[in-house]
């Protein structure tokens, strides 16, 4: 009786029809794929993309080199040096982030006091040498610079919730 | 002794023993900001409360007496409270900058409101500003951050001895300043940048350059002076950031001199990283082949009593051995590691040790200081001094130059003749202090470089030795000897040790330096000897081994780099005869290599191959040439022999101060540039903020 089941299965296709059946009924559901990158899907205020360094609206640089970042970073990625700058405050001379390195816990953003150091919304970095990847306190300023409206409005989106 | 009970535990404490120290006697922490063990007391940040027995109030532990059939507890909801109620209040004031506070990881009031504080705060107003005061180059000041303590204020008047710091207004408007705006002039004030519980008094050079928990710590020795300090070097990767003190109450308590703290900088500046010789009259960089082929042609054919070896004030006892197997091997009998001219000989240990032990001076009655300027040639004896002066009944005699050193001194005389007389009689002043010294019942003497350094320093030692005994200043039965020579180089005792002096018929420095200039002496090791007057040394042929490029390094036809003290492991012996061992914190610039081995590697070159190939074996040797250098950390005492060395005439001269610049005595502190800025300031009297008149 059931070889019968069996040969009688194989004779009539059962297995390719449930298998078109299958395709035929998702041809008629909503779509769910995105036409990347010409449509993009949504992020969370709290996604972790690439760093950046901030500034206050007044331009100044809000990092303040307490090295908090430094330490907490569980790749060891960044690397700071500090001095005093001529007006006597605290800054950083050198802040290097190796984004090959970084395993984008967002850790730094929680540590810093200043909300200096954030992970932005950008996913899209990727680079043609791996050099490209060794961020300089340019390139991070100059990130915070571009982003800095979606930024903003990431962190006071979530800050009702800290 | 009163018996207290803390916590249900019976203690029994020294009498005169506060309640706090009972408490840690039971083994209770209590958290305090102002109690220092080494300060008197103030009790002002009542941070120490604990609850007592029949007592309404809380009491500030670190101020009342311990008394018999106290009952103290230290756990209760009282206690805790009013370690809230304390600390909120400290908070008020005190600023929330700790991100970019150099105190930030090693705060005491963070650490304490961590454990004990309260979780919030309910200050809603304005904190108060205060300005910051200006403490010269070394120290940086936040005065926001003070929390009145006054640490600092006891600590320079206290164990500084100069009245330059205190305290002006009350409570919240108090603020701690010099009144006219000046910088600190001792030479011990790096010390407050550690007292400070909080980081209102940084160190200036370090400030905002590093974190702590970034820096790697190793446990090293001063090479500054003979005290030989127990230090911390800082370094984070191949630079040291700081130095800082390590407990050891038999040498420096927890103290260190500006000079020991502020000489990092020195480390990277002016360094020798490659090996130079000289080709056409100018130094050109080579390699160690080189170098090495060129020293080797220029002993050829020179004979042992041809060659001289000087030694500095910072070599280690490693590098010594190598360099006296070296001479011996070539049969020179010229080794000399006394670069002033010091006329201590090796060989007898206790004519030339600081025999009392730093430590033990506070066990003295009466001092007498014959040409030593402890303040300048070793500060922190000068703070064992003046601690002991502090707690009375003590008197100081000199004989030699004036300086102030922060407690009285007698002035007897100004040279030898007044050590004369006063075995003889002596006059005046010199007969009352006779008969101190007399009636002492633990006497001592300590006779510096100004005194055994010069020509005559030989007679002068015979005649510090006579004196010794007229006045019964060692005392064998009584386990007391106060016979004590002040060294000013790390170097000195452990070459004195090891028997670094000339040989039979060998010459020592001035000799050496003599021969070389009429070319007698073909062939002239400078191994770190930078402090001696190498001028026409044409003649022969120069060899500077060493780290810096100073003095040695100008009139040099070879240059073989060596390691500072950071940058090896290596054993120092202080002027008590104590051997300490430093370790290595980074390492050497460029090519430069540790010096016993520098030496090591030349010995194989000049064929003479001398036996000694890894650290334990250069220990083992130095082992059987002096015994006391393998008692690493311990002192053994040196017997006294009563015979009085030989010595010929004293001139009757008066003794001249041995240190010109207190900041600039070696290359290491020649080359830092925070040194330099001191000298200026405070030798040469260009204190710019103070004269108030700039500008
Ligand atoms: S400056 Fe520091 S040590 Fe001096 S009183 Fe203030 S907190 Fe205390
Ligand atoms: S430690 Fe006792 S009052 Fe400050």
């Amino acid at each position: 009786m059931l070889a019968l089941d069996r040969v009688a299965r194989t004779v009539l296709w059962q297995e390719l029809v449930t298998g078109f059946l299958m395709t035929l009924r998702y041809m008629f559901k909503r779509k769910v794929t995105l036409n990347y990158p010409y449509e993009k899907s949504p992020l969370s205020p709290r996604f972790r993309g690439e760093h950046a360094l901030r500034r206050y609206p007044n331009g100044e640089e809000r990092c303040i080199a307490c090295k908090l970042c430094e330490a907490i970073c569980p790749a060891q990625a960044i690397t700071i040096e500090s001095e005093p700058r001529a007006d006597g405050s605290r800054r950083t001379t050198r802040y290097d982030i190796d984004m090959t390195k970084c395993i984008y816990c967002g850790f730094c953003e929680e540590a810093c006091p200043v909300d200096a150091i954030v992970e932005g919304p950008n996913l899209e970095f990727a680079t043609e040498t791996r050099a490209e990847l060794f961020y300089s306190k340019e390139k991070l300023l100059a990130n915070g610079e571009r982003w800095e409206r979606e930024i903003a409005a990431n962190l006071a989106a979530d800050a009702p919730y800290r | 002794m009163p018996k207290l009970t803390i916590d249900g535990q019976e203690v029994e404490v020294p009498p005169g023993s506060t309640v706090l120290q009972a408490c840690e006697a039971a083994g209770r922490e209590i958290p305090v900001f102002c109690y220092h063990p080494r300060l008197n007391i103030a009790g002002n940040c009542r941070m120490c409360l604990v609850e007592m027995e029949k007592s309404p109030k809380p009491v500030a532990s670190c101020a009342m007496p311990a008394a018999d059939g106290m009952v103290i507890k230290t756990d209760t909801p009282m206690v805790h409270k009013a370690r809230k109620g304390v600390l909120e209040m400290l908070l008020i004031n005190h600023p929330l900058d700790c991100p970019i506070c150099d105190q930030g990881g090693e705060c005491d009031l963070q650490d304490i409101t961590l454990f004990y504080g309260p979780d919030h705060s309910r200050y809603q107003e304005n904190k108060r500003p205060v300005t910051d005061k200006y403490l010269g180059p070394l120290i940086s000041t936040h005065m926001t951050r003070c929390i009145h303590c006054t640490r600092c204020i006891r600590f320079i008047n206290e164990v500084a001895g100069v009245e330059e710091l205190g305290a002006v207004q009350r409570g919240e408007h108090m603020e701690i300043t010099t009144w006219v705006e000046k910088a600190l002039t001792s030479e011990m004030s790096g010390n407050i940048v550690d007292l400070c519980p909080v980081g209102a008094l940084n160190s200036k050079p370090y400030e905002y350059k590093a974190r702590t928990w970034e820096l790697k710590k190793t446990e090293s020795i001063d090479v500054m002076d003979a005290v030989g300090a127990n230090i911390r070097l800082d370094s984070r990767g191949p630079e040291v950031m700081r130095v800082l003190p390590r407990l050891n109450e038999d040498v420096n308590e927890e103290w260190i001199s500006d000079k020991t703290r502020f000489n990092y900088d020195g480390l990277k500046r002016r360094r020798l990283d490659v090996p130079m010789t000289k080709k056409e009259g100018k130094l050109q960089p080579t390699d160690w082949r080189g170098a090495f082929g060129a020293i080797r042609e220029g002993l050829d054919g020179v004979p042992g009593q041809q060659v001289g070896f000087i030694l500095g004030d910072l070599v280690d006892a490693e590098t010594m051995v190598l360099v006296k197997e070296l001479a011996s091997a070539l049969g020179s009998p010229n080794v000399d590691c006394r670069q002033d001219g010091a006329k201590l000989t090796s060989g007898d240990r206790a004519s030339y040790l600081f025999n009392t032990g730093i430590g033990r001076l506070e066990e003295s009655d009466a001092v007498l200081l014959v040409g030593a300027n402890p303040r300048w040639e070793a500060p922190l004896v000068n703070t064992r001094l003046r601690k002991r002066y502090r707690q009375g009944g003590f008197k100081v005699g000199r004989v030699g130059p004036a300086f102030d050193l922060t407690y009285p001194v007698e002035e007897l005389g100004a040279g030898p003749e007044t050590l004369t007389a006063m075995i003889d009689q002596g006059l005046g002043s010199q007969i009352a202090f006779a008969d101190v010294l007399r009636a002492a019942s633990k006497p001592a003497m300590i006779v510096g470089p100004g005194a055994y350094a010069r020509a005559d320093g030989g007679a002068v030692l015979a005649l510090a030795h006579r004196f010794a005994a007229a006045f019964n200043i060692v005392r064998p039965d009584a386990g007391w000897n106060g016979f004590n020579i002040l060294h000013t180089a790390a170097s000195r005792v452990g070459g004195l040790e090891l028997g670094l002096v000339p040989g039979e018929g060998g010459l020592d420095v001035a000799g050496m330096l003599a021969a070389a200039r009429s070319g007698e002496i073909k062939v002239l090791f400078l191994v770190g000897a930078d402090e001696v007057d190498l001028s026409g040394l044409e003649k022969s042929f120069v060899i500077y081994v060493g780290s810096h490029g100073d003095a040695g390094a100008k009139v040099a036809d070879v240059i073989l780099p060596g390691a500072a003290y950071a940058e090896k492991n290596a054993t120092y012996v202080n002027m008590e005869g104590r051997p300490q061992r430093s370790k290595l914190a980074i390492f050497p610039p460029g090519e430069a290599k540790e010096d016993w081995k520098i030496f090591r590697a030349l010995s194989e070159v000049l064929g003479h191959t001398i036996p000694l190939n890894a650290l334990p074996e250069v220990r083992g040797r130095m082992a059987e040439l002096a015994p006391t250098l393998a008692r690493i950390d311990e002192v053994v005492p040196a017997a006294w022999t009563g015979a009085i060395p030989v010595g010929g005439d004293v001139v009757n001269q008066a003794f001249a101060p041995a240190i010109e610049d207190f900041y600039l005595t070696n290359p290491i502190a020649r080359a830092s540039g925070i040194l330099q800025e001191c000298s200026r300031l405070f030798v040469d009297g260009h204190d710019v903020k103070a004269t108030g008149t700039h500008g």
